[in-house]
């Protein structure tokens, strides 16, 4: 995993001071605060999603974030509605509303789980998913290309998965075969036992899961 | 050396972080007074985005009512799948923001001396938001009229009204007509008559399966009619002799006059057309204070500068929502959320003397036509470049596809009560 360090930050920033005297001037561009603002009807007042389908959206990679719109926008990621609300931005608003995203505190969702699932899960999340979902799937902002499942919501993880598994969403390969191993492996409710370890984990003060178990690829 | 797309994300976020540490966070509007008339989905909004951005801004909220009873999933309330309880909103977590709620009537505002008048007193403002609704023009049907309502209810406010409309159709015998009488355009929540007659079909389909729901259309097309006839075919029987829910269209069918006693209604084709529920959803205008304030114009409702919501008939105040007429924007609780913030973003500058910043506004709204069966239509909408118009994005937004798959069309209704979560949490949270 490509890891930000302060020269790349330290040098991106000067870069883009070079940059901003030739690019375009942003006097035309609504502020990331108030185009983020517009998404708070259905993902919640500062993307905080009281749930329990659409998913939360603060705190988000801003490269992930602009991934997803993008894919979103294209029909390269399924949705019933996002898709027709990705097209309405350019991708300079994707990248000043996921800059805004970012900055916001993330709130795992208040929600129920089967608790007698959560350790099992657990252990499957340490052996498949935690080379890519660093930290047990927790927001992890001074990183990059994280993607957050820790505190977000089931039934939009249910549904992001059985996008995945139909092939209506692109399943990264290196996900894909960890995926077929777990379910090989462990079997389908192995996913449920998923689901309660992210649904549980939201004790954002403590330090990640147990790395020692991780497998190397 | 390249930038790739992704270098230059993270080198403009490199600046946006310069920028959030370099201000301080200043409270600008220290003594200024924000009074905000109404205090449903766009004067709750307005009210709580102004005092989350600057919460040295003194914000009051008049709103005769203790209660909030939203509109929107109200027609999940007629067919039983929820509670009126369970639309029921208050004001206790907007107070504990520290916006002051007084219990009172609107009864003028005074632009020169900048001063909101009630029924119990004077707020005196910088800037004012006006965010009341809608009201129900009675006289318009003859025989129609706020103490008939009480019999023939409009349920088109939600709260007392929902409950006689549900009370109703419970106690309707098997084999009844439940006619939905239409406005004509504009009015509040255009797709809200026929997920109406979705919601009451669905409920005669399990209790009173002989029961019919006719639709009396003012108008001759509607809004997401072609989903909505689908669905209807698909889960009522439409366009067959048993169907649960018959339209007939505008304007032969529009609902001219109404017979309480005996409980016919009259089209203007000249039809008498018996019911054993009649729910007339009338003609509408902007809400009472807006037309008492001379912030309407002939058409009933209120024009306004489309970037900042200010009045363009009386300065200094902001009209939102469904009174306000806001060009491609449907008079819907989103496009009402949507617009407070916009307005709200507005004023904070306007109070600061700075110009107000570029306007982004969306809309979404869900229809829930039956079990597992939700519908939706979106959009993106802009400021025009000359600032005439709230314009939607082109390529953007839209309705659901009429080949959704039954999973998507099930997945919906979850967004559509996750919408409503989240609408009213964003509202009144």
């Amino acid at each position: 995993m490509a890891k930000a360090t302060m020269t790349t930050a330290l040098f991106g920033g000067v870069l883009a001071l070079g940059l901003s005297a030739a690019a375009p001037a942003g006097d035309d561009l609504a502020t990331g605060k108030m185009l983020v603002d517009t998404c708070a009807g259905c993902h919640g007042t500062n993307g905080n999603s009281v749930g329990p389908a659409s998913p939360t959206i603060s705190a988000m990679d801003p490269l992930v974030f602009v991934d997803m719109m993008t894919a979103f926008a294209e029909d390269e990621t399924y949705s019933t509605i996002m898709g027709r609300i990705a097209r309405g931005y350019t991708e300079d608003e994707y990248e000043l509303m996921g800059e805004y995203l970012h900055s916001l505190a993330y709130e795992p969702a208040k929600q129920e789980f089967d608790q007698a699932l959560v350790d099992k899960g657990a252990k499957l999340h340490d052996r498949y998913c935690e080379k890519c979902h660093i930290e047990g799937g927790k927001p992890v902002p001074e990183e990059e290309d994280y993607y957050i499942l820790a505190g977000q919501w089931t039934p939009y993880l249910k549904n992001a998965m059985s996008d995945f598994q139909a092939e209506r969403r692109d399943l990264p390969k290196k996900m894909g075969r960890k995926l077929d191993s777990m379910l090989e492996a462990e079997g389908e409710e192995s996913l449920a036992a998923l689901y309660a370890f992210y649904a549980a984990y939201t004790d954002f003060e403590s330090s990640g899961a147990d790395d020692d178990e991780e497998d190397d690829d | 050396m390249t930038l790739n797309r992704r270098d230059f994300v993270k080198a403009t976020g490199a600046i946006a972080a310069v920028g959030v540490l370099g201000v301080p966070a200043i409270a600008l509007g220290e003594g200024k007074k924000v009074v905000v008339v109404g205090g449903g989905t766009g004067g709750a909004t307005a009210a709580k985005y102004i005092k989350m951005a600057d919460e040295s801004i003194d914000v009051t909220i008049i709103e005769p009512n203790k209660d909030y009873y939203t509109c929107y999933l109200s027609n999940e309330v007629l067919s039983g799948e929820r509670t009126l309880d369970q639309i029921k909103q208050g004001y206790d977590g907007l107070k504990a923001r520290g916006i002051k709620v007084v219990h009172e009537a609107a009864t003028g505002i005074d632009a020169d001396k900048k001063v909101v008048k009630t029924t119990g007193g004077e707020y005196p403002y910088d800037r004012c938001v006006v965010s009341p609704g809608i009201s129900l023009l009675y006289d318009k049907i003859e025989g129609y009229s706020e103490e008939v309502a009480q019999k023939l209810p409009h349920a088109w406010k939600a709260g007392e009204q929902t409950k006689l409309l549900r009370g109703q159709l419970e106690a309707m015998d098997d084999g009844g007509v439940v006619i939905i009488t239409t406005p004509p355009n504009p009015f509040r929540c255009p797709p809200g008559p026929y997920e109406r007659a979705s919601q009451i079909a669905m409920y005669l389909k399990e209790h009173k399966p002989k029961s019919k729901v006719l639709i009396l259309d003012t108008n001759q097309t509607f809004s997401k009619q072609g989903l909505f006839t689908q669905g209807w075919e698909r889960l009522y029987g439409f366009g067959t002799d048993n169907a649960l829910i018959e339209w007939q269209p505008g304007p032969d069918a529009a609902v001219v006059s109404v017979n309480p006693a005996d409980m016919l209604v009259e089209t203007g084709f000249g039809d008498e057309v018996k019911g054993a529920v009649i729910n007339v959803i009338p003609p509408q205008a902007a809400g009472k204070i807006a037309l008492d304030a001379g912030l309407a114009d002939d058409s009933g409702w209120c024009p306004v500068d489309k970037k900042t919501f200010e009045s363009t008939k009386v300065p200094g105040v902001h009209v939102i929502g469904d009174a306000a007429i806001a060009t491609a924007m449907p008079k819907s609780a989103y496009s009402a959320n949507s617009q407070a913030k916009v307005a709200a973003a507005a004023i904070i500058a306007l109070l600061n003397g700075e110009e107000p910043g570029v306007p982004s506004y969306v809309n979404t709204c869900y229809s829930i036509i039956g079990k597992d069966y939700g519908i939706s239509v979106a959009a993106v909408y802009k400021l025009s470049e000359d600032g005439s118009e709230i314009a939607g994005v082109e390529g953007a937004g839209g309705l659901t596809p009429t080949d959704a798959p039954d999973f998507a069309l099930a997945r919906e209704v979850q967004y559509a009560h996750s919408w409503y979560n989240n609408i009213v949490h964003d509202i009144f949270g």
